[in-house]
């Protein structure tokens, strides 16, 4: 159990940490002063939440390493997040759209996870459930706002669902490490996510004059391990930079 | 302390109404936005403000340039929290300008064709993970030096704003300085990245200051009526006072042969920076100016459509509520 444990931890601590990563990319350079705060308000709580996720992996890992080991001493086949939190932010549609996909699955996935039978993740998940809730409503309506707004942002909206959309299924695949902890009741079964989220999505596309592109295709890999997308590699270049450069130094 | 050099206008008003301006400001009273005010009042501090909030805009820029690589976790975090902060300064700021009739759209477009300009700090790049802690430590040092008597300046909104303003920006000052310290504690490689980040950054942070008293030209009316506290040279002075002492306490040494305890005068002796250098940041010279300006006018420009759509959506909104009622 306590490697399915660690898996599962791993798997919710990293895509709060590579997505809060990539929010924190749009410091400064915003559309509006009003975004630069409330990205970097989104990331600064993804982080947050990463620091909790990760620092319980560690303890139930119990190999002496610290959540800050696990975020910088990891490679790329060592991460467990989804493969849409590591695609790169394109323009500000792009990045609010994949906000949007995540923060819809987020949030189902937090409001089951403050039920869960272990009482730490329960505690994380009822802290997270507040600013993911806020996160989700910020990126739907912004969202809605794009996709309704001009004939331009419409445009570049639908471009971003249907980039992202084939990212957004790997969230509800149940793989074996998923399962041992459904059995457990430490998390819901991620199957069992979907059709509250579509219906979710459904509501929001429609109110932004946007479709998801035909079929059921899903790329997955990346909560697996299996086989991330060239992106992370890069990302870690720059996360990793200063604990590679200069093992061992407290900072 | 963001504002450098800004430029007094002479006032042609009035002059009974000028003395009797002059009359509530010297009984300390504050100056609404409502209120009469001369011409060169209100214009002087739009350019001041103005300077200031942009500063804190593009103030981002710099640090924003190592959330990306922050050592850990937590670094990450407070690095974050604070560039968010500074946004924050900007907009509080930029409401302060608005009350004197000058919408934030119209000072962005001053600021991105030239005719605005933010602090020459912001023009020196930060290179290594202790130019972090030296520009919470320095930068946001000397900010205070000059911000916190700004919470007594005569424009009502403006000693508001900075009073919010100090409060975020002493953390930020902490923050950096902690982040000096352990560096200055840690292996031989930190200990030499923070001195060099010392090295790198103690002129231009008291350049941060403005030009010499002999030869800052603006400063008389300026100072007349509150909307500058302190004389450039005076603050300086105290900058070096408080921060001499904070290296040694590192172990850091101040690149600066001439700095020594003078006695008599209670203060330290220090080298003036380099004036040329100055000079030339300011016009458009410093080693980053290009780039800030070019990352700026891009997140501005790239971006319009995201702005334009939002007040589509917003019309939009507001015909269909119409329609409704």
């Amino acid at each position: 159990m306590s490697h399915a444990l660690f898996e599962t931890l791993l798997r919710l601590g990293d895509n709060t940490l590579i997505l809060g990563h990539r929010v924190g990319e749009w410091c400064g350079i915003a559309p509006v002063l009003e975004e630069d705060i409330a990205l970097a308000n989104m990331a600064l709580d993804l982080i947050g939440q990463t620091q909790m996720w990760l620092a319980l992996a560690a303890e139930i890992e119990g190999k002496g390493r610290s959540a800050d080991d696990l975020a910088m001493l990891r490679d790329a086949w060592d991460f467990r997040n989804v493969l849409l939190v590591e695609q790169p932010n394109g323009d500000f549609g792009q990045t609010l759209m994949r906000q949007f996909l995540f923060d819809q699955f987020h949030l189902l996935q937090l409001q089951a996870l403050t039920d869960s039978s272990d009482q730490r993740i329960a505690a994380i998940a009822a802290k997270a459930v507040k600013e993911v809730t806020y996160h989700l409503e910020r990126s739907s309506d912004t969202v809605i706002a794009l996709g309704d707004g001009t004939s331009e942002s419409n445009s570049r909206m639908q471009t971003a669902l249907n980039k992202l959309w084939p990212y957004a299924g790997e969230m509800f695949v149940t793989d074996p490490i998923d399962l041992e902890s459904v059995e457990a009741g430490i998390i819901p079964d991620p199957s069992t996510l979907r059709d509250a989220y579509m219906d979710a999505a459904e509501k929001v596309f429609k109110l932004a004059h946007l479709a998801p592109p035909e079929g059921n295709f899903a790329h997955s890999g990346g909560k697996t391990g299996f086989r991330h997308s060239e992106h992370l590699g890069h990302l870690l270049t720059q996360m990793q930079w200063m604990q590679r450069a200069y093992p061992g130094a407290q900072w | 302390m963001y504002a450098q050099m800004v430029k007094s206008e002479a006032t042609k008003e009035d002059p009974a109404m000028l003395a009797a301006f002059q009359a509530r400001i010297d009984a300390g009273e504050k100056i609404e936005p409502k209120d009469w005010m001369p011409e060169g009042y209100r214009k002087t501090l739009i350019r001041q403000i103005g300077q200031h909030a942009h500063s804190e805009i593009v103030g981002q820029l710099p640090e924003g340039n190592w959330i990306s690589r922050a050592p850990t976790l937590e670094r990450k975090a407070i690095l974050l929290a604070k560039v968010q902060d500074e946004a924050g300064h900007g907009l509080y700021l930029y409401c302060a300008a608005e009350t004197l009739g000058v919408s934030r759209d119209e000072l962005t477009e001053m600021l991105l064709d030239g005719r605005m300009k933010y602090s020459s700090i912001f023009n020196y790049p930060t290179l290594t993970w202790a130019d972090m802690g030296a520009v919470g430590w320095l930068v946001d040092g000397a900010a205070i030096m000059n911000q916190v008597p700004l919470q007594r300046t005569s424009f009502g909104p403006y000693a508001r704003a900075m009073v919010r303003i100090c409060k975020e920006e002493s953390f930020h000052q902490r923050q950096g300085f902690d982040i000096m310290m352990k560096m200055a504690n840690g292996t031989p490689a930190q200990k030499r990245m923070a001195q060099d980040a010392l090295n790198r950054f103690w002129y231009p942070s008291l350049m941060m200051f403005g030009p010499s008293d002999k030869d800052s030209v603006h400063s008389s009316q300026s100072m007349a009526w509150k909307i500058k506290m302190n004389t450039n040279d005076e603050l300086r002075q105290k900058f070096v006072d408080l921060t001499a002492p904070q290296a040694e306490f590192l172990g850091l040494s101040i690149p600066d042969e001439k700095l020594e305890w003078n006695e008599d005068k209670g203060g330290y002796d220090f080298s003036e920076p380099d004036w040329n250098e100055f000079y030339d940041v300011i016009q458009g010279n410093g080693p980053c100016n290009t780039d800030r300006i070019e990352a700026r006018k891009a997140a501005w420009n790239d971006n319009a459509w995201v702005r334009d759509g939002m007040l589509a959506h917003a019309e939009k909104k507001r015909i269909q509520k119409e329609a409704a009622q």
